[in-house]
């Protein structure tokens, strides 16, 4: 096409928002305009949001860089950077710049972004006081932290937070002055601000919250703030980061409409109709702006326009936020609180977990979410709030989250096969379903990685990350596949393996990952505990299981906490104990100052907060008492819980706490693809709840009803019955019969629960309890791999023991 | 006797190798920690007995990486599995996040590290 009769645009400002309109105009039509880009910063441009991450050095400068110069030139535009547009010529329809360009221009495009608020405070130039708003912003920032030590920062809003956080990382120390009492109030009520300033108080920041700055001090170069009660603060670095105002000078000057921002129209076009604009220097319907979201949708019908399609109209879209501090989980969107009584707020707090979650319901539509602490299902809130859903029955499940409601039937989730084309999925990055599917196909992406990789959704603040996962899986198809395959070292699934591991003979690790073509030699950290298990299970006696490939608690017999200590629990044989072994756990636990006992919810006392160091000798003690391993730890049998049954209540038919110590006794040791949890209640009140274990037993006047497929966890399933029987002789094999089915036939992580779900009961009746004498060759199988496990781990380690190694640390230097 | 101790004239001193052990003393896909007065280092053995040592503390939330399962030259961290690559101790996609690396030496079995590391601490 002739060059010639090519209409002529300009673009000033090299942003966010601008270079989105000419990708998205690109997009429409690619040769209609000869284009000319103006940017006052010397950079092409770049992801302005992911600064926070390069001033927490999880990021470089290269990394956020959006378009990259060849870029331009490939689109064969005209750009020039470090030169601002010092004047509009709307008469000669020309534009000016500092260094003398002038470029004339058919349509014009103003994107101008926004500038840091400053205050007119006394001191207010010293070097060392600095906004964030540019990559020189953060340079500064950053060799302030080199030099310096101590840092304040101006504002408690998302921005100054994650300055603050930023400063903290590169090893400065940092106070946060906010001038409300709760922190980013604007996208937060009091009570996540105030959970939110408990956490990050936690990481070692300082609050100044109601502070007002009055000064900043220092003659040369800053050196701290002084605040309205007098109170004055020492700092190397001050960070403003107050708010923002639209860049308006430019329009201002050539006379366009403008109010807080340049003013403009559904069309995007500001009063004069060749100039538009788009990004945090508009003002629309008496709205600025902040976030990226609603700048994609400005861009998207801007370029339209320019693109010759005047029916293209824009609307804000429901906007949200999240703060990028790695380990901080806060979102909100729409409404923080009630407004009158037709809202309804609906709240769930656990203080000690620090999760905090509020949603607003308003004529049966979700208009609000805040989340503290678990945003999991920030993305499921957000599309409800969108799609305007009516909730119906889901209002009353809504706010245990989308697992929640989901199980209980009426679907709540998003449907991505649903979802329109250009529905935006990546709200940081202005990333559209279609533009996620057209990925897919055209590039053969097959993970998130590679998704992320290539059209930036879920790179920034992660919040989308779950959506395009399913968008993945859709569009590939992959869903059904994946969970089949073991781990992404092969395509081979858990009961090919287990298959091939007996019909094949293979009996080391390293033997199944050769014969069956493992992509990676040493497998990963998911594939290798399973085939652990599944060889520990077809080779007892002969298969020595590999410490590496074990999860820490099950390496070291401990079960670590969430500071790295750990719990021990002992077993107590069906829940009783005598004074002795009580004593014992006494002494242990003063002599070792063990912080805490606790009574478990499996009938048994636990120590918490002991030292790795301090285990082999708390063993040691425990076992002088004749305390032996409880296995809390471990994908093995934990506890077998009982009632006090006929030797005590009133209404007992049997000893159920007899036999629950049976079984204990029988089946300790036992390692199993997942925990196996077992009770006996003495009569059908059923006081050890054995209608949600994993088995189950019910003394009644007739004899043992076995129970099985129970869970109590996180989906709460009841037992289905097995088999009524009339002798301890007859539970006992039973039991053991179907543990052992369960081993060499369930997947690993799979509990009896979806393991009984998924090959149905009437399988297991008819292994267990139809077959006789199938019911005994499980039974032997079991007796024989019991004849291996049932070693008191502890005992093995206590002092000077097994894997001595383990609890000793290398060498001590210094 | 009893001094009182200044980590940044340690660090200074720490400017050489530091002798911790040998390679036998360290487990295949596993880990040994070695105490400093600047905290806890983790030295990994993977399976073609390559070494490699970061800071023990996860950057997530601080969890202890030697306790983790080695695979590769990764890590995942025994709290909530996040996946930290030991040459560079970065947080594997979709986490983000990073840990010290500390230089660690192989002579002839001896295994020694280079502490002044320890210095540049990544995570906050
Ligand atoms: C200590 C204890 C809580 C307490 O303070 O009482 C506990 C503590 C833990 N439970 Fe539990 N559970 C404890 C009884 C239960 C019970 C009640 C029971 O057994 O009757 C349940 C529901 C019953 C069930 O399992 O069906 C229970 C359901 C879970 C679940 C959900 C399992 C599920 O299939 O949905 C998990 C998560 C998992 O295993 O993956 C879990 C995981 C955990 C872990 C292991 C989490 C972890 O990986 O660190 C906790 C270990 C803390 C520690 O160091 O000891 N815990 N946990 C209880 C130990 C009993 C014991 O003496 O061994
Ligand atoms: C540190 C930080 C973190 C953020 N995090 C988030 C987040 O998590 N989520 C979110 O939604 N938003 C976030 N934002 C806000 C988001 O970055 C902005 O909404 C967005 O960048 C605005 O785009 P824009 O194009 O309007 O302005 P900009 O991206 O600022 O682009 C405007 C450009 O125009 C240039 N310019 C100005 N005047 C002239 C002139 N006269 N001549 C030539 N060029 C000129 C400027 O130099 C600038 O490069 C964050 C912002 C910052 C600073
Ligand atoms: S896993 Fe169990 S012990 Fe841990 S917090 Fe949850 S309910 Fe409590
Ligand atoms: S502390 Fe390591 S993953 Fe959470």
């Amino acid at each position: 096409m002739n060059k010639a009769v090519r209409q002529r645009l300009v673009v000033v400002g090299n942003g966010m928002a601008g270079m989105r309109t000419v990708e998205e105009l690109l997009g429409r039509a690619p040769v209609r305009y000869g284009i000319t880009v103006f940017g006052a910063e010397p950079h092409p441009n770049y992801n302005r949001i992911l600064l926070s991450s390069v001033l927490a050095g999880e990021k470089r400068v290269e990394d956020i860089v959006v378009n990259r110069r060849e870029w331009y030139a490939e689109n064969g535009i005209a750009l020039h950077t470090g030169d601002p547009v010092i004047a509009i010529d709307r008469a000669a329809r020309t534009v000016t710049t500092v260094q003398g360009v002038v470029a004339p221009y058919d349509k014009l495009l103003l994107a101008t972004g926004a500038k840091p608020l400053m205050p007119r405070l006394p001191g207010l130039d010293l070097p060392g006081v600095v906004a964030f708003r540019g990559i020189a912003d953060v340079e500064a920032m950053l060799e302030a932290a080199r030099s310096g030590t101590r840092a304040v920062v101006i504002g408690g809003g998302l921005l100054g937070l994650e300055a603050a956080w930023g400063l903290r990382r590169q090893g400065m120390s940092v106070a946060v002055v906010h001038l409300m009492e709760t922190l980013m109030e604007r996208q937060l009520d009091a009570e996540a601000g105030h959970l939110l300033q408990q956490d990050l108080t936690e990481r070692g920041l300082h609050f100044f919250t109601g502070g007002q700055t009055e000064e900043f001090l220092g003659t040369d170069r800053v050196e701290g703030v002084r605040l309205a009660d007098g109170r004055a603060i020492p700092a190397d670095l001050v960070v403003v980061a107050i708010g923002i105002l639209p860049n308006i000078d430019l329009a201002k000057a050539a006379g366009l409409d403008i109010n807080r921002g340049v003013v403009v129209g559904d069309d995007m076009a500001t009063s004069d109709p060749d100039i538009s604009a788009v990004g945090e220097c508009v003002e629309h319907n008496g709205q600025v702006f902040g976030l990226v979201a609603p700048l994609w949708e400005q861009a998207k019908v801007c370029a339209a326009r320019l693109a010759g399609d005047g029916g293209a109209a824009y609307a804000t879209p429901p906007l949200s936020t999240r703060l990028k501090i790695t380990g901080i989980d806060v979102f909100s969107a729409g409404r923080l609180a009630a407004a009158d009584e037709d809202d309804c707020e609906i709240v769930l707090r656990d203080g000690g977990k620090s999760v905090y979650r509020k949603l607003l319901v308003r004529d049966d539509r979700l208009v609000g979410a805040v989340l503290y602490g678990d945003v999991a299902d920030s993305g499921w809130y957000f599309d409800l709030m969108r799609e305007q859903r009516p909730l119906g029955d889901l209002r009353e499940r809504l706010i245990f989250g989308r697992a929640f409601a989901d199980s209980q039937g009426a679907k709540g989730g998003i449907d991505v096969a649903a979802m329109s084309d250009d529905a935006q999925v990546c709200g940081c990055n202005g990333v559209s379903k279609g533009a996620i599917v057209s990925a897919i196909g055209t590039k053969g992406l097959t993970t998130f990685e590679e998704v992320r990789a290539h059209t930036k959704a879920g790179s920034s603040c992660g919040q989308c990350g779950g959506v395009v996962q399913a968008i993945l899986a859709h569009v590939t198809g992959t869903a059904a596949v994946a969970s089949e395959a073991m781990c992404k070292c092969t395509a081979h699934s858990h009961d090919a393996v287990r298959k091939a591991i007996l019909n094949r003979e293979l009996k080391t690790q390293a033997a199944v990952r050769e014969a069956l073509g493992w992509s990676s030699p040493d497998g990963c950290a998911k594939c290798r505990p399973a085939l652990n298990y599944y060889l520990l299970c077809a080779w007892p006696g002969e298969y020595v299981a590999e410490q590496g490939s074990r999860f820490v608690n099950e390496r070291i017999h401990a079960n670590i906490q969430k500071d790295g200590t750990y719990s021990v629990i002992p077993r107590l044989w069906g829940g009783i104990a005598t004074p002795a072994e009580l004593r014992a756990v006494a002494d242990v636990a003063e002599k070792y100052a063990i912080p805490e006992i606790k009574l478990t919810g499996g009938q048994r006392v636990g120590l918490y907060g002991l030292k790795k160091g301090q285990l082999p000798a708390v063993w040691a003690d425990l076992n002088a008492a004749g305390l032996v391993s409880g296995h809390a730890y471990a994908k093995g049998l934990r506890t077998v819980k009982t009632c006090v049954g006929s030797e005590w209540c009133r209404f007992g038919t049997r000893d159920s706490t007899g036999l629950g110590i049976e079984l204990e006794k029988l089946l300790w040791g036992s390692w199993t693809p997942h925990k196996v949890k077992l009770a006996v209640s003495g009569c059908p009140r059923n006081c050890a709840e054995a209608t949600i274990k994993d088995i189950g037993i019910i003394c009644t006047e007739g004899g043992y009803d076995i129970v099985v497929g129970g869970n109590g966890g996180i989906e709460v399933r009841i037992t289905d019955p097995l088999v009524h029987v009339s002798s301890e002789a007859e539970v006992l094999e039973h039991c053991a019969a179907v543990l052992q089915l369960y081993r060499e036939e369930a997947r690993y992580l799979e509990r009896t629960a979806p393991w009984v779900e998924r090959v149905g009961i009437d399988y297991v009746r008819c292994r267990v309890a139809d077959d006789a004498a199938g019911r005994k060759a499980l039974f032997a199988r079991f007796l024989h791999s019991q004849t291996y496990a049932q070693t008191d781990p502890w005992a093995e380690r206590a002092l000077g023991g097994v894997d001595a190694y383990e609890f000793q640390p290398l060498a001590v230097v210094g | 006797m009893h001094t009182s101790f200044n980590p940044w004239q340690w660090l200074a001193d720490m400017n050489d190798w530091t002798f911790i052990g040998t390679l036998d003393d360290i487990p295949r896909l596993g880990a040994r920690t070695v105490e400093t007065p600047l905290g806890q280092v983790a030295v990994f053995r993977t399976a073609g007995d390559e070494l490699f040592a970061l800071v023990n503390r996860c950057p997530h939330r601080g969890g202890p990486l030697s306790e983790g399962i080695v695979a590769g030259r990764m890590v995942a961290c025994p709290l909530h599995n996040w996946v930290i690559d030991l040459s560079t101790g970065e947080a594997a996609a979709p986490d983000e996040g990073c840990t010290t690396v500390i230089p660690v030496r192989c002579e002839g079995g001896r295994v020694s590290l280079g502490l002044a590391a320890l210095g540049t601490v990544a995570d906050g």
